[in-house]
């Protein structure tokens, strides 16, 4: 279990710095230059260059590049556009997509099993039928459908909650998106548990206490939802990566300021704002493989024939 | 006594019961269209699917005007003005109360939006560039991946060692973080939808086609092939490659509404399709500028996408079935 733990931590230390520095070549081999030409001297050009170090070879600017990384800053630190340093703005919107994203998983989990689980116990009924119906629907028509409805229907049309997400009222104005972020993670969630929990209700363990005389909610306490659980960690897993791409629609629905629209604002606009690119490139990939390494290692931890499977394979 | 009459039994089932149709010799694509047409949802998605196709490819030829014509039409009181925001209508309303009102003599079955374009064209439009960019670019996804999958499964090793890493790796990189950087080298439009897609979905293509080559290649047929004297290449595409066809299409099944989704995506955020060019995405974009105001601008896309993506996956759930039927639904 150690060596497997180690081993993911290294791949995905090796991976991430691959990624930061293709991301880093990628940009400086761009063509065009960063600076007005026609309003500069090649000798200031020249002297601009020297400055921000890009007169030295590719590789001693990466390693400039990640040792300010490591300390804590991205690079030159600002825009290209208006000057304003990264490192502030992009920490404040992670923090509030980080916000929307922690209540959306909560939100997805939790009426996720509650859906699977009903419909698992109800099997063959109306609200089976119900269940799946919905599912079905929430995996296959776009999430940002359901999103621009549940806006047009709650904010507008009968005023429950915020038009816009406003951060000065945090928790009210974030229902809304969060839930509406989480609307594929629900049916994906509850379509996964109510067929675990079937295929476990169907299983031998379970009729032989059932025979022993457990039953009801002690029955499914004990050894139903334990083992129809486990698998159920195996979705949500994605889901909380999807969430990243998600972000992107729900935040300009909302107008929050996250980190998705930092990004469009990056690349979307009249030109293309490098720093920004590669600051939120690298933080994106730190975060995705972050996530999925603290998933490996957790299903490694829930269920040791993982990590087993994998260090034979 | 009682002796049990004929009508006290029913059939389960309305078959005919004296055709065997499980166990009949038929060939394996029969038996596929069989499986396939006895789901009612897929049949259903099937159904959809096909009735988008063919609007999206005869309503723009068939319609009055074109999809960026701004259309100018004559108001009740006899001025020429551009169809601004007009609510569908078919035809010239019987009545009028307000005379200022923009009635119109033409029908514009979906409205037409803040330019004056007609809707109904502009959907359908945008449902073509949509469907083209999503079948070209799955097509090629699935030439790279399946290619790029059989290759690795076939010669194993090292080949596979090293193909399979550069895998792992392009997959830990965020989809986000790929089109930006592609944001920065190309244009935005058409091909940079094509290329993020290019670039993201064909692994899926490969996993499959790898997972099926490892099957295949240890049955006697290759076996028999490889005695014979055939080349890798002869036995990777000519004898392995028609085997994987089933799983590879339920694949591509399921990557056109991802592919719709995606260029949807892109476009309503701003990366997407520009100007005049309309997808389904750039529509919805531009409806939800108004939803509040004029919420039937933004209704026609959004089913369209809606129509197309629950179609496209209830097909691919009825292709999944039918390629590896369960005992239990024989």
């Amino acid at each position: 279990m150690t060596k497997y733990v180690a081993k993911r931590i290294l791949m995905s230390v090796l991976t991430l710095l691959l990624i930061t520095f293709v991301l880093f070549v990628l940009i400086r081999i761009m063509p065009g230059n960063p600076f007005p030409v026609e309003r500069m001297t090649a000798d200031m050009i020249l002297q601009k260059r020297a400055e921000l170090g890009l007169d030295k070879p590719i590789l001693e600017q990466f390693v400039n590049y990640m040792s300010m990384l490591l300390s804590g800053s991205f690079g030159n630190g600002t825009s290209l556009y208006n000057g304003a340093p990264i490192k502030p703005i992009m920490l404040k919107c992670l923090e509030t997509s980080f916000r929307i994203g922690v209540l959306s998983i909560l939100f997805g989990t939790a009426v996720g099993l509650t859906i699977g689980i009903t419909a698992a116990l109800n099997r063959g009924k109306f609200l089976d039928g119900l269940c799946t119906v919905v599912s079905i629907l929430g995996v296959c028509i776009p999430s940002y459908v359901f999103m621009i409805f549940l806006q047009y229907f709650l904010s507008y049309k009968i005023p429950l909650f915020p038009y816009f997400f406003d951060p000065s009222q945090f928790l009210n104005s974030s229902i809304m998106p969060s839930l509406s972020l989480s609307l594929f993670s629900i049916s994906a969630v509850a379509r996964f548990t109510r067929n675990e929990m079937i295929e476990v209700m169907n299983s031998d363990y379970v009729k032989l206490a059932e025979a022993k005389g457990l039953y009801g909610f002690e029955l499914m306490r004990r050894h139903v939802l334990r083992n129809a659980l486990i698998p159920v960690v195996t979705v949500i897993a994605p889901l909380v990566v999807d969430l990243l791409t998600g972000a992107m629609v729900i935040e300009k629905i909302y107008g929050i300021n996250g980190v998705g629209s930092l990004m469009v604002n990056a690349i979307a606009g009249d030109g293309v704002d490098y720093n920004y690119v590669l600051a939120l490139g690298i933080v994106f990939s730190a975060l995705y493989i972050g996530v999925m390494l603290v998933l490996d290692i957790l299903y490694g931890i829930i269920d040791p024939r993982i990590s087993l499977a994998k260090e034979a394979g | 006594m009682y002796t049990p009459k004929d009508d006290d039994f029913d059939f389960l089932t309305d078959r005919d019961l004296s055709v065997d149709e499980n166990f009949a010799a038929q060939g394996y694509w029969k038996g596929v269209a069989v499986h396939f047409v006895r789901n009612r949802l897929a049949v259903a998605g099937a159904l959809i699917v096909c009735l988008v196709i063919v609007f999206a490819v005869l309503a723009p030829i068939v319609s009055p005007y074109s999809y960026d014509e701004i259309v100018s039409i004559q108001t009740t009181d006899g001025r020429q003005v551009i169809a601004k925001n007009l609510e569908p209508q078919l035809g010239a309303p019987a009545q009028v109360d307000d005379a200022s009102a923009n009635f119109a003599d033409k029908t514009f079955v979906f409205g037409t939006d803040e330019l004056g374009r007609d809707l109904w064209t502009r959907t359908w439009q945008g449902a073509r560039v949509s469907l083209i960019i999503a079948f070209v670019a799955i097509f090629i996804d699935m030439v790279i991946g399946t290619s790029y999958g059989l290759v690795s499964g076939y010669f194993g090793g090292r080949v596979d060692n090293v193909m399979q890493r550069f895998i792992e790796i392009e997959s830990s990189v965020p989809t986000l973080v790929i089109i930006s950087i592609l944001a920065i080298f190309m244009e935005k439009g058409i091909g940079l939808v094509i290329a993020s897609l290019l670039l993201t979905e064909w692994i899926g293509m490969s996993k499959i086609a790898r997972a099926e080559c490892l099957k295949l290649k240890e049955r006697e047929y290759v076996l028999a092939s490889r005695t014979l004297g055939a080349g890798s290449f002869h036995i990777i595409f000519k004898q392995i490659l028609p085997n994987t066809i089933g799983p590879i299409i339920t694949q591509v099944m399921f990557s056109i509404p991802v592919a719709i989704f995606t260029e949807a995506f892109l476009s309503f955020v701003g990366v997407g399709i520009v100007l005049p060019q309309c997808s389904l995405g750039s529509l919805i974009e531009a409806g939800f500028n108004n939803i509040t105001v004029l919420p039937y601008q933004i209704l026609p896309p959004i089913t369209v996408l809606a129509l197309l993506m629950l179609g496209f996956n209830l097909v691919g759930d009825g292709f999944r079935e039918a390629l590896a039927p369960k005992l239990e639904d024989m």
